[in-house]
């Protein structure tokens, strides 16, 4: 261990000996791995096939999000996060948009809540299929893969339908929403909400009380409620883990306190309990979904809050309005000037707890903003979570953790 | 007279400041008696020294001394914030020579959010508080490979997000967007070595740029050499017809041509 300085015909390997004495192999899982989904590379130390140590590296996405966010405009910045949770994007536009607002203290009107919390709870559904398809994939089952991404094309379509992307929505703005729902379209939710809860039937069908899916999953990677509190585990593995923490419940923030939901929990903490979890989530996820068709229908047009320090006005009003130009035009170019000060702000993404801390000095750049994202804690786990494992079960833990390397290296 | 530039701040600037202009902060207020946070601030003042508190957005900030970190995290804890959201370091070298420290709290069972933060002179070192929170395992690994805030008694105190040979704090407010000089030249280095910086040449940024002297990446229409031969700005002859061969093109005229009635 002591040869091992770094030169150019050995170089530097995480201070890891390769060969050692005490007959344990180490063995480098990634960053190319299928079952990691995205560039995580495992450094694990194994005892037969038993884990004795893990080392997750991460950084190989890192693109620099928070320093790019220092020097671009509050709006310039909401397309970047759709590149963090690239699975859920909506739901990283709408923890940007709330925190400047809470900055702002602004609020959006009623119409673009109910289409922001369509949105958000369509992402959720988005990815948990995402989740449900390659976890099971990883774990051995080919159909429910292909069922999974059938049902997740019909939101994709629906999210297409409304925004113009699959991907990177950016369909949520500082203040509202840039678009009313297309004609037609509520019906269309409407259908895929009559027929969703019957497909989430089919997938518990093919794994619920399948023996392999439960051989590979029950009992494994269980996770204390002490453990995931001190490692800052949020979302599923939390209330897979027996406690009740759902911000969507606890700290409401758009519709959430108007739409009948439960928040499902489990108290064994294996991953056959967060299955459970992910699979009533995605039913609760339909409830609200056709609850709030019907919020939109009651609700009055008007999509972008009125804030003209802040927001520009209506397209008609700018190009009609010779003030409403002039402030578009500093808005655009100037960008806004937010109060001084400091929030954070939590929201329930599909994965968990996802934070914006946003630094404001008044200027139109934010001076610091800090992504909490839930994946970046989950993943930190993995060097507790994995010890005692065998090597197999790292391929359980990846896939059902859920956690999206473009969140983790921002 | 030329506008004085910050040499510390290479971050960009607004370019339009209006001197009339007074801009608002977010309303700070006092924890009161009958505030949320009282409970909470009492006992945290009896087993820390906090120098300021107030609530800002609907959540306590606690100011406290850098070396009572650890003790102020303590105290939070025991008075049942059992979870570090979050926690990273905010970059005040120019106005401050130092760094604020964050610690983004959270109290499931008080339904209260809290943060305790703190200020770290350039230079200075702090404790490590992951034998409260592990969670700040990689938030402090993050920090200190993003600000350079070395932290003490952390159990793998190593960079998380870049290279663990990278040169330089990326988030610090002196650190230019596009990398310093060791950033834009690490591939080559690290690669290759230094020596060949001027073989490779340094790195396009721009994706439309076309050189037009370079004949191994680019050809130009009516302007066709031989891959690696010398630009040459003197049109070259368009012949659609082999070199002293058959005559492919020019024979074939359009009356000569037949037309197909139907496909066959």
């Amino acid at each position: 261990m002591e040869n091992q300085s770094p030169n150019r015909l050995r170089p530097f390997f995480e201070n890891i000996a390769f060969e050692r004495e005490d007959n344990r192999m180490v063995i480098n899982m990634g960053p190319q791995h299928p079952s990691a989904h995205g560039q995580l590379r495992l450094i694990l130390e194994l005892d037969g096939e038993m884990i004795t140590k893990a080392v997750p590296c991460v950084g190989y996405m890192h693109r620099g999000m928070e320093k790019m966010a220092e020097n671009m405009i509050y709006n310039e910045f909401l397309p970047t996060t759709d590149r963090m949770d690239y699975v859920a994007a909506s739901s990283t536009n709408y923890g940007f948009a709330l925190a400047v607002e809470k900055l702002l203290d602004i609020q959006a009107p009623r119409r673009a809540e109910v289409i922001r919390t369509m949105l958000l709870e369509l992402n959720r559904l988005t990815s948990h299929l995402l989740w449900l398809a390659t976890h099971a994939l990883d774990v051995g089952a080919m159909t429910i893969f292909l069922y999974a991404f059938r049902e997740r094309e019909y939101i994709l379509d629906l999210i297409e339908d409304y925004c113009g992307a699959r991907l990177t929505h950016s369909a949520v703005r500082i203040g509202g929403v840039p678009l009313d729902l297309p004609e037609g379209w509520t019906a269309k939710l409407a259908a895929f909400c009559e027929k969703f809860p019957s497909d989430i039937d089919d997938y518990e069908g093919l794994l619920t009380k399948n023996r392999i899916w439960k051989m590979r999953l029950e009992g494994v990677g269980v996770v204390t409620p002490e453990q995931a509190k001190s490692w800052g585990c949020t979302g599923v593995i939390l209330r897979g883990s027996g406690v009740e923490w759902d911000i969507r419940k606890e700290e409401p923030y758009a519709l959430y306190e108007e739409l009948d939901f439960d928040v499902p929990v489990a108290k064994e903490g294996d991953s056959y309990a967060r299955y459970l979890v992910y699979m009533e989530e995605m039913r609760q996820s339909t409830r609200m979904l056709k609850q709030l068709i019907r919020l939109y229908q009651e609700s009055e047009p008007g999509i972008m809050a009125h804030a003209p320090r802040y927001l520009s006005a209506p397209k008609e009003q700018i190009m009609t309005q010779n003030y409403a130009l002039m402030q578009h035009f500093v808005l655009v170019t100037q960008g806004m000037r937010p109060p001084k000060g400091e929030v954070y702000v939590a929201t329930e993404s599909p994965k968990g707890e996802l934070g914006f801390y946003i630094n404001s000095q008044g200027d139109p750049y934010p001076y610091r903003l800090k992504v909490r994202a839930p994946s970046f804690f989950h993943c930190a786990f993995y060097q507790e979570w994995m010890v005692g494992l065998y090597l197999a079960d790292v391929v359980t833990i990846l896939g059902n953790s859920n956690i999206i390397l473009g969140e983790i290296d921002r | 007279m030329r506008r004085y530039q910050d040499k510390h701040n290479v971050q960009k600037q607004a370019y339009y400041t209006d001197r009339f202009n007074v801009q608002p902060s977010l309303p700070r207020f006092e924890v009161t008696e009958d505030s949320l946070f009282n409970a909470t601030l009492l006992h945290v003042k009896g087993l820390v020294d906090v120098l300021e508190a107030y609530v800002e957005a609907g959540q306590l900030v606690v100011w406290v001394a850098p070396k009572a970190n650890v003790s102020a995290l303590k105290a939070f804890k025991t008075a049942g914030y059992e979870n570090l959201s979050e926690m990273s370091a905010v970059d005040f070298i120019a106005q401050k020579g130092g760094f604020e420290v964050f610690y983004q709290l959270l109290s499931m069972e008080k339904h209260e959010r809290a943060r305790v933060k703190c200020f770290v002179p350039q230079g200075e070192t702090l404790h490590s508080v992951t034998e409260v929170y592990k969670s700040a395992n990689w938030s402090e690994r993050e920090m200190y490979d993003m600000f350079g805030i070395l932290l003490e008694n952390h159990p793998y105190m190593k960079r998380l997000l870049m290279p663990d040979d990278w040169q330089g704090h990326p988030l610090l407010k002196t650190y230019p967007l596009q990398g310093d000089e060791a950033a834009q030249w690490y591939e080559i280095d690290t690669i290759f070595g230094k020596e060949y910086r001027e073989v490779v040449g340094p790195e396009n940024r721009d994706p439309a740029r076309v050189d037009a002297r370079n004949t191994v990446d680019f050809s130009r229409i009516g302007h066709e050499v031989e891959s690696g031969a010398p630009y040459s700005a003197t049109p070259t002859a368009q012949e659609y017809q082999e070199k002293g061969g058959i005559a492919v093109v020019s024979k074939i005229t359009k009356e000569k041509a037949k037309t197909l009635k139907e496909r066959p």
